[in-house]
């Protein structure tokens, strides 16, 4: 089990993690002695914490400054202590350690009482996922173990965590440096009825199986290899939660794809027909779908939130701020996608709940309730749903700079448009001939090119002139004029009632796609607002977009050709970036 | 699910995040108990594949039976392999007796860090099961090593996934956040991330996993028949064996459950000076 040791700098983390090991004898002989040498060389007082500074740099300062591992072994299991630095500068350090940890030991300074990081800590194990944790009240020595002031800090406390969801196991009274209340019951506190530490951390659980919860598994990556010699695609991943089985309907989000688990794979180990959450195992499907890194693996009900807008909570580590308008990347499960800053509700100091800060960015050591914006649709749960799909990290230039959970989807102007696709698909009856079949009979997947522009740019001569040269060269291209869909399909819509006339251009889209087809459009009738609802009705096959005239301000087309090209120099350039991107052959 | 399969499993999801995100990877294998194990959690990773290169530091000065396993299990397992080594400084006569750290900094640091890198020459092991001159040698921007957080202090400071800078050093107080299996995956041109899957493992851990999955381990672990084995190797001159009759693994398991001595003991560069591991780690040694 990994536990961690946070509190305030020089609560005396090190000490109580020093001491634990010499009063359980787990120290290899002749480490204790080598210590108390190094310390009479340097002219040092022996202190039990110099037993986990093996660092210069560490001894130097006197302070931990990263989260060490300590592998510890108790007569009921074996545990590896985080001992987490307390000072603020290393904050990043102590979220690390406790991010890994099951169970965390708050320690509180008797005479200092609570002090800012003791609330600060607090806040991030909370936040962080951890829910069993003891509070340390540490040198009881120095106030005498005095009952009437351990009641004092023990009760501030207490409501302090009351406040960010925690409720200890025990507030224990302590002294480190002297063992008192360590491994052995204090003399000093015949008023404390309670565990002594060891006694405390031998009683936390063990987390819960995961396995009854709701199927989650984010897919890592697809391998062409199976251990079997065939070229069956094996989806790669960890069951984060739920059970999964062969022969359960799976949906991946999304994408809204849906399949049979055909088999579980596992090599140099016995065949299974289940696994259980926790297990890093390959998946193979009854038919080849195309699934990539980031889609979440679920049962089609109980499936993942899909969205653009998360209401999150957010710790920033970041030397620079979260500011808005920039461009971060955002992690979540094993998707990565850009993501911006849209709108903060309030930024608060960790350290006084109370204390709300007015102010347009998220700096260093802040914690913060705001809504972010992804580049790309993806899928997650609400951390009350679902901790681990429910967590994110902020990753700004190489480093992670931020983290946090998130409490709720935020609908965006297409959700209820996405809703209504993604139940369209999880009921789309298919054939026997999948995407991946048709694309290969083909020769080229299914694509959307949609050409945009003022009336009069041109768009019609390059859409006509784009099918067939495409169609000459044997690919299976369809001009999808506007028009055609508004005199028929249409025919029944008023020309104001915009929604629907989008609405349906995409859904006749969607069906030209299903068939495999590289579908060139081109209407009036759509404008750039447009654009995302036919991506969302189309969605996940790409839509490229080829704008002739001038640039849109906020636009970004895979394409754009001022106004007066010449018709043929469009068409090579858009039939090359097609090659470019994997959307035609090579030698088309 | 077990301590043991729990470990086993974050290992497989770390070894699957570093293929995933590392053009140039590459994993250091020295041929001993750890980093056989690790090879052994890539095939579990990859369905019996290693799809990355192995790359071994040669001093020469290993212990003979060293070299010929390490290609035997090469050619069984169809593994990519590379060598290294500091030729200069053999040309020149180095060895132990000009000081160990010395010794350790020219043919593991020095070798290490300019194979990793691609700027010394390499040998990589053919088709045919031989090996040859390395044509097109790139820098690995990604290495995974079997490093354990228990073998010593130093280690215990490390991340799942550790940046290291231009010079391949280690900058303890500045590594980044890592957290909820969220790993350093962003990293500046020239800089090389190294990848620790087995660092939550214990030295009893890796032993009972070879004995669960009976990976074929070299047999200098075991009793040489004088009563003797090696419990951390290295090169012949600075390790030493230990006074052991373990003859299989489920002994080795017994005795270490047993004992209180330190795991590199045997390992004469470790005690040279009180810091002599993290000096050499910072310099970018495994």
């Amino acid at each position: 089990m990994q536990i961690v040791i946070v509190g305030h700098v020089d609560h005396g983390k090190s000490t109580l993690v020093g001491r634990l090991l010499a009063d359980t004898g787990v120290l290899g002989d002749g480490k204790l002695e080598k210590v108390r040498a190094t310390c009479e060389r340097q002219g040092k007082v022996f202190e039990y914490a110099f037993l986990l500074d093996a660092l210069e740099a560490e001894q130097d300062q006197g302070i931990t400054i990263d989260a060490a591992r300590v592998f510890f072994r108790t007569a009921l299991r074996d545990y590896i202590i985080i001992d987490a630095p307390g000072h603020i500068e290393f904050l990043k350090n102590m979220v690390t350690g406790a991010a890994r940890a099951e169970a965390a030991v708050l320690l509180i300074d008797a005479k200092e009482g609570v002090r800012e990081n003791s609330r600060r800590h607090g806040y991030l194990l909370s936040m962080l996922g951890i829910r069993q944790v003891a509070v340390v009240v540490n040198k009881m020595d120095l106030v005498d173990f005095d009952r009437a002031h351990f009641d004092g800090i023990a009760a501030e406390y207490r409501a302090f965590l009351a406040d960010v969801g925690i409720r200890p196991a025990h507030v224990i009274p302590m002294a480190a440096r002297s063992g008192d209340n360590v491994a052995t019951r204090s003399n000093a506190t015949p008023w404390y009825d309670g565990p002594t530490v060891l006694e405390a951390v031998d009683g936390f659980a063990k987390l819960p199986s995961r396995a009854s919860a709701a199927l989650r598994m984010p897919v890592q990556d697809v391998y062409k290899w199976g251990h079997r010699g065939d070229d069956a695609r094996v989806i790669a991943g960890r069951v984060e939660s739920g059970t999964l089985r062969v022969g359960d309907r799976v949906l991946f989000s999304p994408s809204n794809k849906t399949a049979t688990v055909a088999s579980i794979e596992r090599w140099a180990a016995p065949e299974e027909q289940s696994v259980e959450a926790g297990r890093s195992i390959g998946v193979t499907l009854d038919q080849q779908i195309y699934v990539e890194r980031g889609e979440v693996l679920s049962h089609l009900q109980d499936a993942p939130e899909v969205g653009t807008r998360l209401r999150v909570n957010l710790f920033w580590l970041g030397k620079r701020p979260m500011e808005r308008g920039r461009a971060y990347k955002l992690k979540l499960g094993t998707a990565a996608t850009e993501v911006r800053l849209h709108e903060i509700h309030r930024v608060l100091d960790a350290s006084d709940l109370q204390a709300r800060i007015d102010k347009p960015q998220v700096d260093r050591h802040d914690v913060a309730d705001v809504v972010l914006v992804t580049r790309h649709t993806i899928a997650f749960d609400r951390s009350a749903d679902n901790e681990i799909t429910g967590r994110f990290v902020i990753v700004d230039g190489y480093d992670i700079a931020g983290g946090g959970i998130v409490r709720e989807l935020v609908p965006d102007e297409h959700h209820d448009l996405r809703m209504q696709s993604r139940l369209r698909d999880i009921e789309w009856v298919r054939g026997d001939i999948t995407p991946g079949q048709r694309a290969e009979l083909n020769g080229h997947p299914a694509t959307l090119v949609m050409l945009t522009g003022e009336h009069g740019v041109g768009k019609h001569a390059v859409a006509r002139a784009l099918e067939a040269h495409l169609v000459k060269r044997g690919h299976h291209a369809y001009l999808l004029d506007g028009k055609n869909v508004f005199l028929g399909v249409d025919a029944d819509l008023a020309l104001d009632d915009r929604d629907e006339l989008v609405r349906r251009f995409g859904e006749v889209a969607h069906l030209l796609l299903d068939a495999g087809l590289l579908v060139i459009s081109t209407t009036n009738v759509i404008g750039l607002a447009d654009h995302r609802v036919i991506e969302t009705l189309v969605a996940p096959r790409p839509v490229f977009t080829v704008h002739l005239g001038a640039p849109v301000p906020g636009d970004a087309p895979g394409l754009n050709y001022p106004a007066g090209t010449a018709v043929e120099g469009t068409v090579e350039g858009i039939v090359e970036e097609l090659r470019r991107r994997g959307r035609l052959r090579r030698d088309a | 699910m077990t301590p043991l399969e729990a470990l086993e499993e974050q290992s497989i999801y770390i070894f699957r995040e570093a293929y995933k995100h590392f053009r140039q990877l590459c994993m250091l294998w020295s041929i001993g108990k750890d980093s056989t194990v690790l090879l052994w959690l890539a095939r579990k990773a990859f369905f019996g594949h290693v799809p990355f290169p192995l790359v071994h530091i040669d001093t020469s000065y290993k212990v003979p039976s060293m070299i010929r396993y390490r290609d035997d299990l090469a050619r069984r397992w169809k593994l990519q392999m590379i060598v290294g080594q500091n030729r200069d400084a053999l040309a020149q006569g180095m060895n132990h007796t000009r000081g160990r750290l010395t010794c350790c900094r020219a043919l593991k640091t020095d070798a290490l860090r300019h194979t990793l890198d691609g700027s010394w020459p390499r040998l990589r092991m053919g088709p045919d099961g031989n090996y040859r001159e390395e044509e097109k040698r790139e820098a690995f921007t990604g290495v995974i090593v079997g490093a354990r957080a228990d073998e010593e202090g130093s280690r215990s400071k490390e991340r799942y996934f550790s940046p290291r800078d231009h010079a391949g050093d280690w900058d303890v107080s500045e590594q980044p956040p890592e957290l909820w299996n969220q790993f350093k995956t962003d990293f500046a041109p020239g800089t090389h991330v190294r990848i620790h899957p087995l660092l939550d493992w214990t030295e009893i851990n890796i032993w009972e996993y070879i004995e669960r999955e009976r990976i074929p381990i070299i047999d200098i672990y075991f009793d040489d028949g004088t009563g003797h084995r090696y419990r951390s190797i290295g090169c012949e001159c600075c390790t030493t064996k230990i006074a052991s009759t373990a003859r299989d693994t489920a002994e080795i398991l017994v005795e270490l459950r047993r004992t209180n001595v330190p795991e590199r003991a045997g390992r004469a560069q470790d005690q040279e000076d009180t810091y002599a591991m993290e000096k050499l780690r910072r310099e970018g040694y495994m």
